[in-house]
């Protein structure tokens, strides 16, 4: 069971962690909602819930709960610029389907 | 594919749900935008990497330019290349003409709008209208770069901007299609960039030396409520000047004689580019062409501050009557926050950090400061931070009154003032064993209540009888963020509570809230001596009142018949005269009946002293 980030997503994730001043890492999660099945979730953590996996990736701290690792397991998060657009993008292998803006999924 | 955002633990949207939003710097030269990414406050750039707009619109037959294309045509086309236009929101026709003499444009008013219009190749247009301009361009950058629309935005504005201004960029962002949450004090807007709003309390001073401009504020933060004390500034001092100050001293380094008008651009840009230059450098080299010549000299940082000592010093001069008016020393400052582009230069920052005894900050971008600012607290209002980590900014731009006896409008919170604001004000009863009392919520900066716009009405029912003067009925005045006022009162003795809740602001337009605010200052005067006659008007009812009570009650045992008849007589003439008489006579008259009945007064007290007192013991009696 792994998640990836890759070098720029790992380096953005440190900067944003920095500048927030708090927090101890990046969590990553699904949640059962969106037009299409499944949403990401990623957020900062401030603390530790009981079912938390952590694994510690290019200095950074992922956090994931049992449930969503299920659907994580060997995604890689990446960090992205389109036009002047900018963000997170999830690479999922558990995902069969995705809805056209990518935001949700199904497995 | 979508590129997401970290958000605040346990904030994740849901799909399609994010809640975009954008703080806006809506500048007199350069606009900016920025937004919360990740939780990182950044200025967004454009495709070409440059954060700054130039605040310049440029109308033709067909089309509409907006930014850098519009800067680009100001020499050529200065009548179609509108700049500087927050100089001419929420201003009438005769401020405009005023600074015509400044702006090259031709101005044109029609009789169905007040507002003047600038003459174009496009079209009429107001400030109103090229202000939306500016703001679409930077929101549609926004949205590209956030890949979705804007749930809304904040827009700053100088502390000094009055009702009309304030209401010209509301309706300007109206007209843009944005969703406007708050307009927020651009001195604010820096403080909160630097996280100073976190601080309990603490006295703030923002140092904003712009292109063209120089503006100093003075805020005390309360509470999370930024409050701004006092303001002051130049119009016209800024990098402008120093840039002219360097290149005077070319043109005499250099011997140059003949100036023409591209040589003065050549010497300004080569000044421009030498001052930024100075910032990291202790001296730079630079070159003019003249004559077919290329003179080369340099300057070192010593020179340079030399020259421009004096422009810094009458900054200095505009803090120190700053703080004069706040009533505050240099050292009372807690913080100090630098704005503007000029202040990157370190003479600037020393005799900034001189003067207020502390280190000034300026670790941000101060170009960007602002707007920083400006996307944190538009972050915060679109609900994207936990436990409501609000603050709140905003000010009443009309007064909150409530009518008393005569018509007269009483006010319980003053305009300007920062809200969420509660005020209570106790209110008391007219007549012997009322039981009842209308309360009237009124608006404006008016004396008479017939003058200002009426909100509410309602009645506070069923508190027991009492003589006049006794009940006290506090009448409480709350307004919250969203402007939202809710009016309670309630007679403190017995308990008995009933409330409102009203919008001031709905349905008041811009020009409305304008011509309120014009008619309270032309009629300033009749309307405070009209205020004075109705108070005399409702002092002498309540005398009549009082004495036919009294009358009443005790008037055949205390008075023989020529003293009743001598009180009745002043007080009918009273009577007759309240709806008719002058100011003083009305207060004559009122004199009068007092005069008549002094001896019956002293009779009444002596009368009850005696009541209360019969049957005890001397020591029976507290003293």
């Amino acid at each position: 069971m792994a998640i990836h980030l890759s070098d720029v997503a790992a380096a953005r994730v440190q900067h944003f962690l920095q500048n927030r001043g708090k927090g101890i890492g990046l969590r990553l999660g699904v949640k059962t909602t969106g037009c299409s099945g499944l949403a990401y979730v990623i957020e900062f953590v401030d603390e530790l819930q009981d079912d938390d996996e952590v694994f510690e990736t290019k200095g950074v701290k992922v956090v994931v709960d049992k449930k969503s690792l299920v659907f994580l397991d060997g995604t890689e998060v990446d960090f992205a610029k389109v036009g002047l657009n900018e963000g997170f993008q999830f690479k999922n292998p558990n995902a069969k389907d995705a809805c056209g803006c990518g935001e949700s999924f199904t497995v | 594919m979508a590129l997401l955002q970290i958000s605040e633990p346990g904030q994740s949207a849901a799909p399609h749900q994010h809640r975009h939003a954008a703080g806006i710097d809506l500048g007199t030269t350069n606009s900016l935008v920025a937004t919360v990414r990740s939780g990182e406050a950044v200025c967004l750039p454009d495709d070409e990497g440059r954060c700054l707009l130039p605040s310049v619109v440029c109308y033709s037959a067909d089309q509409c330019q907006v930014g850098y294309p519009a800067w680009a045509h100001q020499s050529s086309d200065p009548l179609n290349s509108i700049s500087s236009v927050k100089r001419l929101m929420g201003r009438g026709l005769e401020d405009v003409s005023r600074l015509g003499e400044i702006l090259p444009y031709e101005f044109v008013s029609s009789n169905d709008s007040p507002v003047p219009r600038i003459r174009t190749a496009g079209g009429d247009f107001s400030a109103v209208e090229v202000s939306s301009e500016i703001l679409q361009v930077l929101a549609q950058r926004a949205r590209d770069s956030l890949n979705g629309d804007l749930e809304g935005v904040v827009i700053t504005v100088p502390a000094y901007f009055d009702d009309a201004q304030r209401q010209a960029t509301r309706d300007a962002a109206k007209l843009a299609g944005l969703n406007l949450f708050r307009l927020l004090n651009e001195p604010t807007a820096a403080a909160v960039a630097y996280g100073l709003d976190q601080k309990a309390d603490s006295l703030i001073a923002v140092y904003d030396l712009g292109g063209g401009t120089f503006d100093i504020s003075i805020l005390r933060l309360n509470r999370g409520v930024f409050e701004v004390l006092a303001t002051g500034g130049d119009s016209s001092l800024g990098g402008d000047d120093m840039d002219h100050a360097l290149g005077e001293w070319i043109i005499e380094h250099c011997g140059i004689v003949e100036l023409d008008a591209g040589l003065n651009r050549q010497i300004l840009l080569a000044a421009r580019s030498a001052k930024e230059a100075l910032t990291l450098s202790e001296a730079v080299e630079f070159s003019v062409d003249y004559r077919g010549q290329s003179w080369r000299t340099e300057i070192d940082r010593r020179q340079f501050d030399d020259l421009i000592s004096g422009l810094v010093k009458k900054t200095l001069q505009a803090c120190r009557r700053a703080l004069r008016d706040a009533g505050l020393k240099p050292d009372q400052i807690d913080d100090v926050v630098m704005v503007g582009g000029s202040t990157r230069v370190p003479l600037v920052q020393s005799m900034v950090g001189e003067f207020f005894a502390r280190e000034p900050m300026c670790e941000l971008d101060p170009d960007q400061v602002v707007a920083l600012g400006a996307a944190i607290q538009a972050d915060i209002l679109a609900g994207n931070k936990p436990d409501n980590e609000m603050l709140l900014l905003d000010v009443l731009p009309l007064s909150l009154g409530i009518e008393t006896m005569g018509g007269l409008a009483e006010k319980i919170i003053d305009r300007n003032t920062a809200i969420p604001v509660a005020r209570a004000q106790e209110f008391t009863t007219f007549k012997d064993g009322q039981t009842a009392m209308a309360v009237h919520v009124v608006q404006g900066e008016r004396e008479l209540v017939s003058d200002c716009r009426s909100l509410a009405r309602f009645e506070l029912r069923g508190f027991p009888p009492m003589v006049a003067g006794a009940a006290r009925i506090r009448v409480t005045y709350q307004v919250d963020a969203d402007g939202l006022l809710s009016v309670t009162a309630e007679e403190t003795t017995s308990g008995v509570k009933a409330d409102i809740v009203v919008k001031p602001s709905y349905g008041l337009t811009d020009g409305e809230i304008e011509s309120m605010l014009r008619a309270s200052m032309e009629h300033a005067s009749e309307d405070m001596q009209m205020r004075m006659h109705k108070e005399q008007q409702v002092e002498a009812r309540r005398v009549i009142e009082a004495i036919d009570a009294a009358l009443t009650q005790d008037g055949a045992l205390l008075l023989d018949e020529s003293e009743m008849t001598q009180i009745q007589q002043q007080r009918d003439a009273l009577a007759a005269a309240v709806e008719s008489a002058s100011t003083d006579e009305l207060k004559k008259l009122i004199k009068a009946v007092e005069q008549a009945s002094e001896a019956y007064v002293a009779r009444r007290m002596n009368a009850s002293v005696k009541q209360v007192l019969a049957g005890k013991q001397i020591d029976e009696v507290d003293v």
